[in-house]
């Protein structure tokens, strides 16, 4: 028994920021963001909250799997954006789509939290304890920007990207996931405290240790499960940076087009990066039944994180 | 040194080896940006077994910088 995604959605918030606009804002340019970060536009919450996202997100996915919210048991969120730090975005979620028998929880991972969101509900499913998971990345990252600091705030965006995981006997879904973090770098990369919400990051340190750790954790991660980076038709990392993973592929000696990449227009925008892409693969029809894949997240904490899974 | 180094920074940042020299300005003559810098730290420390804190990267500007610095670290030229 194993969780299989069954259904895709996401939100993404109307109002669109783009780098020239940031240049009439900071000291920037859409030269020095986009060469650096890949990065030309971003949505931006204006009466979205995060709740709001996650509920629509997940609407949409239930949807797309052909399945009830009231067929729904789990409802995992990934946030470090709440809008409250109680009752928890879940429970908002719960309330919002109407799935009165879901346990509600979030789990706050940073940019990894949906890997550790779909590793829990996978956890929980092949333990026969719940069988039907909504697993959501939502973030407002904007709310924890500092708008005159130039070198962090023309990095994010906000959204929320959904999936339903299902119990399934089968060959497809879930195979195996690695998860790991590394406290004593904690304040490489900060953000949400109560006297100093801002994002505060380090940006050589984060560097050095995403393409580090990230083809460390993917190769690790396929080998045991005897397969080669030829076998994976597609990687899907957290979307932080288009440098970052040009450097992943390059290290994995991987094709980077196997390396599918929106954050040039979402920007980076945490735990939902990630479900956010698959959401918009799913709906092109570009992920190919019985074909394996990899997600990928890394970020505060640090922590870092990949998922295989037959799609 | 400065052959491996140059090697590294041609490898890394996808620039022609014969324009690099000790005394080219990694921002200026090289025109490297920050992430192409953090790119060669992480290839540094892999091949001279060497940690490179992000304070001391502001004094690596130029080509021949990097090598006095790695020397002042210990490495063997």
């Amino acid at each position: 028994m194993r969780g299989r995604i069954t259904g895709t959605g996401s939100c993404l918030p109307e109002k669109v920021l783009t780098n020239d606009d940031l240049s009439k804002m900071v000291d920037t340019s859409d030269e020095w963001i986009s060469t650096r970060t890949g990065i030309r536009s971003r949505r931006i919450a204006v009466g979205e909250t995060t709740a709001s996202m996650a509920a629509a997100a997940a609407e949409a996915a239930l949807e797309n799997a052909g399945c009830l919210a009231g067929e729904i048991e789990l409802i995992i969120v990934a946030t470090s954006t709440q809008d409250f730090s109680f009752p928890n975005c879940a429970s908002a979620v719960q309330a919002e789509i109407g799935a009165a028998s879901a346990a509600c929880m979030d789990i706050s991972l940073a940019c990894s939290g949906f890997i550790a969101a779909l590793h829990t509900a996978d956890a929980f499913i092949r333990a026969g304890i719940y069988r039907k998971a909504l697993v959501i990345g939502s973030e407002r990252m904007s709310s924890i920007l500092d708008w005159k600091d130039r070198s962090v705030c023309v990095l994010f965006g906000d959204g929320a990207g959904a999936c339903v995981l299902e119990a399934d006997c089968g060959d497809s879904g879930i195979l195996d996931t690695d998860l790991h973090s590394d406290g004593s770098k904690g304040m490489v990369l900060t953000g949400g405290a109560r006297d100093m919400p801002n994002i505060k990051m380090n940006g050589q340190e984060v560097f050095k240790f995403a393409v580090r750790k990230v083809p460390e954790s993917i190769g690790c991660l396929i080998e045991r499960n005897g397969l080669t980076a030829n076998d994976i038709e597609g990687f899907l990392l957290h979307q932080a940076n288009v440098r970052i993973i040009e450097s992943v592929a390059r290290r994995m000696q991987a094709d980077i087009c196997k390396f599918p990449m929106n954050m040039m227009s979402y920007g980076n925008t945490s735990a939902a990066s990630i479900p956010i892409l698959l959401d918009e693969m799913n709906r092109k029809n570009k992920l190919s039944a019985g074909k394996f894949y990899v997600l990928s997240g890394f970020g505060a904490g640090l922590s870092w994180g990949s998922v295989l899974l037959r799609w | 040194m400065l052959e491996k180094i140059k090697d590294l920074i041609a490898e890394q940042i996808g620039i022609d080896r014969d324009d690099i020299k000790p005394e080219s300005d990694f921002k200026v003559d090289l025109e490297v940006d920050s992430l192409d810098m953090f790119e060669l730290v992480v290839a540094l420390e892999e091949e001279y077994s060497v940690e490179i804190p992000p304070e001391d990267l502001e004094n690596l500007t130029t080509v021949q910088s990097v090598i006095d610095y790695l020397q002042d670290k210990g490495v063997e030229a």
